[in-house]
C-alpha cells in the first residue's frame, strides 16, 4: 500500500513537472541557426531533397556510423547470450500454418523486400532512408518466420552481408577524405541534378549500406530471439 | 494546439510506461512498459520541431529551395528522434535477451525472485 501510494505521489509530481514544461512551451517563430543553415544549404552543397537525410548521412555521418556501431554491438550481445541457450531439436511437429498464412507469405516477401529497397535507395528523396528500409527488409523476414516458426537462415550470409556493407560504408567515408571535403563527404560522387534518382553524391550509396547493414543486424536479432523458441 | 495535443500525449505515455515499469513484477510487462515511455519521447521531441504552418523538411515542387527556410519545420529534431528510435529498438532487443537468461536461471519472469541485485 505504502509502496503504490509512493509510486503514484511520484508520478503526480513528475507529471506536474511535465504539465509545467508543457504550459510555459511556446513554439519557435523561425528556425533557429543550425536549422536555418541546413535549410539554406542542403540543396546547394549537397544535392539532397529530404533535409533529414542530409544531416543523417552528411552532416552527422560520424554520429550515424557510432549509432550502427550501437545496432551491431546490440546484435552482436544478443547473439552472445542467446547462443549459449539451450538448442533443443522440437520434440513434436508443428501443425501447419493456414493457407492464407502461407500464400500470403509467398506473395508478400518479394513485396516487401522491393518496398524496404525502394525506401532506402529514395532515402535522399523521399521521407524514409536506410534505418526505416532496413527495418522493412527485417520485417520480410518476421513473415517468414511467422509462417514457419522452424525456419532457419543462414547466419554465415547474415554475417557477411552486415560487415561488408558496414566494410564498404567506412571505406567510402575515407574516400571522402581523400577526394572531397572530409570524412563520409557525400561530393566524392558528382552531386548531379536536384530531385533525380542519381543525385546528391554518395548518399545514396551509404544509405543502401546503412539499409542492408542495419536489415541484417535486425534480422539475426529476430533469428537469434527466434531460436530460443522451445517446443 | 496541435504540439499541445502532441506533447500532452507524449508526456502521458512517458507517465503511463513509468507506472507500468514500477507497478508490474512481471519482467515482460516491464519492457512493454519502457517500450512505451520510449515512444513517448520521441514523441515529445518531435513535437518539439514542430512549427504552425510549415511542412516537412523535404524539398520539392511544394516548397522551392529559395523559400526553405521560411516553409520547413526544424528538421534537427526529427534526425534526433529517427536516432532514437532505433536505439530504442536495440535497448529493447537487448532486454528481452536478458530476460531470456533470467527466466532461465530462475524459471520465473517475477522481478521478486531475482533477489541477487537487491539491497
Amino acid at each position: 500500500m505504502i509502496k503504490r501510494l509512493s509510486l503514484i505521489l511520484l508520478l503526480a509530481g513528475l507529471g506536474s513537472v511535465f504539465l509545467g514544461l508543457m504550459l510555459t512551451y511556446s513554439a519557435d517563430e523561425s528556425l533557429n541557426q543550425t536549422a536555418s543553415y541546413y535549410a539554406e544549404h542542403t540543396a546547394k552543397d549537397l544535392g539532397a531533397a529530404n533535409i533529414v537525410t542530409a544531416i543523417i548521412v552528411t552532416y552527422r555521418g560520424l554520429d550515424t556510423l557510432g549509432e550502427v556501431t550501437v545496432l551491431f554491438l546490440t546484435a552482436a550481445i544478443v547473439g552472445l547470450v542467446l547462443a549459449q541457450a539451450k538448442r533443443r531439436e522440437p520434440g513434436r511437429a508443428l501443425p501447419p500454418a493456414g493457407e492464407l498464412l502461407l500464400t500470403g507469405t509467398r506473395l508478400l516477401l518479394p513485396l516487401i523486400l522491393l518496398f524496404g529497397a525502394y525506401v532506402f535507395i529514395h532515402g535522399h528523396l523521399t521521407p524514409g532512408g536506410g534505418f526505416q528500409g532496413g527495418a522493412i527488409l527485417a520485417s520480410a523476414m518476421l513473415l517468414l518466420l511467422l509462417s514457419n516458426p522452424l525456419q532457419r537462415f543462414s547466419h554465415r550470409l547474415i554475417t557477411v552481408i552486415e560487415s561488408a556493407s558496414g566494410a564498404l560504408f567506412v571505406f567510402i567515408g575515407v574516400l571522402g577524405i581523400v577526394y572531397a571535403g572530409g570524412f563520409l563527404d557525400n561530393r566524392i560522387l558528382p552531386i548531379g541534378t536536384f530531385g533525380e534518382l542519381f543525385s546528391a553524391g554518395a548518399i545514396p550509396i551509404i544509405y543502401t549500406l546503412v539499409g542492408l547493414k542495419v536489415g541484417a543486424e535486425f534480422s539475426s536479432m529476430l533469428v537469434s530471439l527466434s531460436e530460443t523458441e522451445e517446443l | 494546439m496541435l504540439v499541445t495535443i502532441a506533447m500532452g500525449c507524449g508526456f502521458l505515455l512517458i507517465l503511463i510506461g513509468l507506472f507500468g515499469a514500477l507497478n508490474n513484477r512481471n519482467i515482460l510487462r516491464m519492457i512493454v512498459a519502457f517500450a512505451v515511455a520510449n515512444t513517448g519521447v520521441n514523441l515529445v521531441l518531435v513535437s518539439v520541431g514542430y512549427m504552425r504552418g510549415r511542412t516537412a523538411p523535404i524539398l520539392n515542387d511544394a516548397v522551392p529551395v529559395a523559400e526553405a527556410a521560411a516553409r520547413i519545420i526544424d528538421p534537427v529534431p526529427q534526425a534526433l528522434v529517427l536516432t532514437a528510435i532505433v536505439i530504442g529498438l536495440g535497448v529493447t532487443a537487448l532486454m528481452l535477451a536478458y530476460a531470456y537468461k533470467l527466466y532461465q536461471t530462475k524459471g520465473s519472469l517475477d522481478i521478486a525472485k531475482h533477489s541477487e541485485l537487491k539491497w
